[in-house]
C-alpha cells in the first residue's frame, strides 16, 4: 500500500448562496430509471473502480494460469500418457474450477464495501433495491470472463484444440458465465451474514475445496470408491463441467447444459431472494 | 414544496430502536417543522445516528409511529426516500471514485441521462468549489473536501428534507464555516434541514429549535433561547485587574449573587450563573448590585459582562437532571 498524500485545500472556497440555490432550483425531477438501468449503472461503478484499482484484475489472471500450469504438468504424466493429451480432458474443468473459486471475492467484496457509507446512501435511494448488488456482481461476471479467456488462451499455447471450434468455446465460456452469476449470490448472502472479511473467506473455502476437487475436473468419476462417486454425482460442479467439456468438445450434452441453466435459474432466485432480505434489514 | 396538512416535515411519537440490549433510541418524539433547520443535539451515543438512520429508511424501528412529509417510514419507505437524502456520519461517497465520477454515478441513479447527469455534476461541483478536484479521487481529498462533495451528493436530488449526520465534526474552523454557510444557503431553498451535532454553538447557530436527546430520549425541545432562560437568567464573567484578588472578589459574589462562582483557567477571571432554574431573579439588578459591592472592597474590575447561559451549559445542566432524577427513579 502507498500512502496517498492529501492535496491541500488550496482554493479559497466561499459558498455563494446564490449557485448553491441555482442546483436547487426545483427544476422537472427526472423519471426514475428502471432495474436494467440502474443495475446497468451500479455495473459502469465497478468497472470504475477496475480503472482505477487495476490490481484487482491480478487474481483473475494470474491465478488462473498457474492453476492450468501446475495441473497440467504435475497430473499431465502420470493419467493421461502426456501433459497434452491431459489437456484437452483437464482444460474445461481447470476453466469451471479456476472461476467459480474467483466467484467467492464477489462474498469478501461486498462484505468490506457495504461497512462504507456510501451504501447508506445507495439504500436512500428510490431505485430498484438489488440494483447495487445485481451491478455489483455484472462487475465481477466481467472478471469471470476475463478469467476464462485466459485460461482458453493459456491452454491453447500448451496445445489445447477443442472439437467444438470457437463457437464450442464461447458457448463453453458463457454456461459457466451464466453459472457464476447465479453462484455469486450466495457470496452476496455470505458478505452479508459473516461479519468479518477474514469469515467470509474461510467459509468460501470451505465450501469450494470439496465442490471443485470432489469432481470430474481432474480424472474420470469411474475410478472412485462408490460414496464418492455418489457425492460427485450430485455436485453442482460435476454437472458444470459436464455441460461445459461437451459444448467445447463439439458435442452437446443437452441433460447437463439443462441441469446447468434450471440450477442457475434456482440458485439466483433462492440466494438473491436470502441476500435482498439481508440487506434490507442491514 | 410540497408541505403536507400539518406542516411537519418529520413526526414521531414513540420512536424506539434496540441492539441486543442497547436501547439506543427509546420512545423519540419530534415534531419538526417543514422549512426550517432543526437540531438534534446530544452527546456521544445519545442516539442521534440511529434516529436518523431510522428516519432516513437505513434502519427499521422496533416500536413507535414516525412519518416524514405525512408519509408513514414502515408502509411507503419508497415514497420518503424520494423526499429525503442523507449525509452521514462517516463518508457517504465512494472513496475510490473522482468527484465527477461519483456524482454521475449518483445522478444516473435519479435518473438524469448522461449529458444531463455530466452538466449537473460539473454545476454541482462548481457549486461546491470543487471544480479543481474534480477528476482527483475522494480518498485525495481533505476532510473540509469530503464533507462538501458528501453534501453537494445529497443535494443532487433537490431534497425536500436533508439530513446532515455531524456535518462539521472534525473540520477545521474556515472549513466548519463553509458548511454553515452551505446549510444556510441549502434552508433558504425551501429544504428543511434535520441536524445532528454535539456542538452546543453549532445548534446555537443554525437551528430554529433544538431537541437535546441523552440515552434516546428528548430532555429538552424549544428555540436556543427557550433552553437558554429554562435553567437561568444569565451567566456574569467578569475579569480583574489584579489576580491577588481574585479569592476576595469569588466571596463577594457568591454571596451577593447566593450562587456558586467558578474561577476560569484564566487566573483573573470569574464566572456565575445568576438566578436557579425557572427562578424569577432580574439579572441585571443582581449584577450591578455585585459591581458595587466589589467597587466597596476596593476591587478593580477590568472586563464585566452579563449574557444568556451558552448552550454547554444548558447542556450540562440538562443532563445533570436527567441523571439526578434517573438516580431518585
Ligand atoms: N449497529 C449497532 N449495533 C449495536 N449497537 C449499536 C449499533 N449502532 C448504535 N449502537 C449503540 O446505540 C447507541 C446509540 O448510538 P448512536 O450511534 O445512535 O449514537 P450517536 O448519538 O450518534 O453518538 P455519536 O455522537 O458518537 O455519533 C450507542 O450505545 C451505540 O453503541
Ligand atoms: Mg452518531
Amino acid at each position: 500500500m502507498s500512502t496517498t498524500t492529501v492535496a491541500p485545500d488550496t482554493t479559497a472556497y466561499t459558498p455563494s448562496a446564490e449557485t448553491i440555490a441555482a442546483v436547487l432550483a426545483p427544476g422537472e425531477k427526472p423519471r426514475r430509471p428502471g432495474p436494467v438501468s440502474a443495475s446497468l449503472t451500479f455495473g459502469w461503478r465497478a468497472m470504475l473502480k477496475i480503472k482505477h484499482v487495476p490490481e484487482q484484475l491480478f487474481d483473475v489472471t494470474m491465478f488462473p494460469i498457474i492453476m492450468t500450469l501446475m495441473f497440467t504438468y504435475l497430473f499431465g504424466g502420470a493419467l493421461a500418457g502426456s501433459p497434452r493429451e491431459y489437456l484437452q480432458y483437464l482444460l474445461p474443468g481447470i476453466m469451471v474450477t479456476s472461476v467459480v473459486m474467483i466467484t467467492m471475492y464477489t462474498g469478501v467484496g461486498l462484505n468490506t464495501d457495504i461497512e462504507k457509507g456510501v451504501f447508506d446512501r445507495f439504500r436512500t435511494l428510490a431505485v430498484w433495491r438489488p440494483a447495487a448488488l445485481v451491478g455489483m456482481i455484472l462487475g465481477d461476471v466481467l472478471r469471470y470472463v476475463l478469467a476464462a479467456v485466459v485460461i482458453v488462451g493459456v491452454g491453447l499455447v500448451l496445445g489445447f484444440r477443442p472439437g467444438g471450434g470457437v463457437m464450442g468455446v464461447l458457448a463453453g465460456i458463457g454456461l459457466l458465465v451464466v453459472f457464476s452469476f447465479a453462484f455469486s449470490w450466495i457470496w452476496t448472502w455470505l458478505g452479508l451474514i459473516l461479519r468479518s472479511e477474514k469469515s467470509v473467506m474461510g467459509v468460501s473455502m470451505l465450501v469450494l475445496f470439496p465442490l471443485t476437487f470432489l469432481s470430474n475436473v481432474f480424472v474420470e468419476p469411474l475410478t472412485m470408491p462408490g460414496w464418492l462417486q455418489a457425492f460427485v454425482d450430485v455436485n453442482p460442479i460435476t454437472h458444470l463441467v459436464a455441460a461445459v467439456r461437451s459444448v467445447m468438445a463439439g458435442a452437446p450434452d443437452a441433460g447437463a447444459i439443462t441441469w446447468v441453466l434450471v440450477a442457475s435459474a434456482v440458485c439466483t432466485a433462492v440466494f438473491g431472494a436470502l441476500t435482498m432480505h439481508r440487506y434490507n434489514r442491514k | 414544496m410540497a408541505v403536507n396538512r400539518t406542516g411537519l416535515a418529520v413526526e414521531t411519537s414513540g420512536l424506539v430502536k434496540t441492539f441486543g440490549k442497547t436501547r439506543a433510541v427509546d420512545g423519540l418524539d419530534l415534531a419538526v417543522p417543514a422549512g426550517t433547520v432543526y437540531g438534534l443535539l446530544g452527546p456521544n451515543g445519545a442516539g442521534k445516528t440511529t434516529a436518523v438512520r431510522m428516519l432516513a429508511t437505513l434502519l427499521r424501528p422496533d416500536g413507535g409511529e414516525a412519518r416524514v412529509f405525512g408519509h408513514d417510514l414502515r408502509t411507503e419507505a419508497d415514497a420518503v426516500r424520494t423526499r429525503v437524502s442523507l449525509t452521514g456520519q462517516y463518508a457517504s461517497v465512494d472513496e475510490d471514485l473522482t468527484g465527477t465520477e461519483n456524482l454521475i454515478l449518483l445522478s444516473r441513479l435519479l435518473g438524469y441521462r448522461k449529458p444531463a447527469a455530466r452538466e449537473r455534476a460539473a454545476q454541482l461541483l462548481a457549486a461546491f468549489g470543487l471544480t479543481d478536484a474534480a477528476d482527483r479521487q475522494v480518498k485525495k481529498y481533505s476532510g473540509g473536501m469530503r464533507r462538501r462533495i458528501d453534501i453537494a451528493a445529497s443535494i443532487l436530488n433537490t431534497p425536500d428534507l436533508l439530513f446532515l449526520d455531524e456535518p462539521t465534526t472534525g473540520l477545521d474552523p474556515r472549513s466548519r464555516n463553509q458548511v454553515w454557510e452551505i446549510i444556510r444557503a441549502v434552508v433558504a431553498q425551501g429544504t428543511t434541514v434535520l441536524l445532528t451535532t454535539q456542538y452546543l454553538d453549532e445548534a446555537d447557530q443554525l437551528a430554529g429549535r433544538i431537541a437535546v436527546i441523552d440515552e434516546g430520549k428528548v430532555i429538552a425541545e424549544g428555540t436556543p433561547g427557550q433552553l437558554k432562560s429554562s435553567i437561568g437568567a444569565g451567566t456574569v464573567h467578569l475579569r480583574l485587574r489584579d489576580a491577588a484578588q481574585r479569592p476576595e472578589a469569588e466571596r463577594i459574589l457568591a454571596k451577593v449573587l447566593d450562587t456558586t462562582v467558578q474561577q476560569e483557567a484564566d487566573p483573573v477571571a470569574l464566572t456565575a450563573r445568576v438566578g436557579g432554574s425557572g427562578a424569577a431573579v432580574d439579572a441585571a439588578a443582581a449584577g450591578s448590585r455585585a459591581l458595587a459591592e466589589l467597587a466597596g472592597a476596593g476591587i478593580v474590575v477590568d472586563e464585566f459582562s452579563l449574557g444568556q447561559p451558552s448552550l454547554d451549559e444548558v447542556f450540562l445542566a440538562l443532563t445533570d437532571k436527567a441523571a439526578r432524577n434517573e438516580e431518585k427513579a
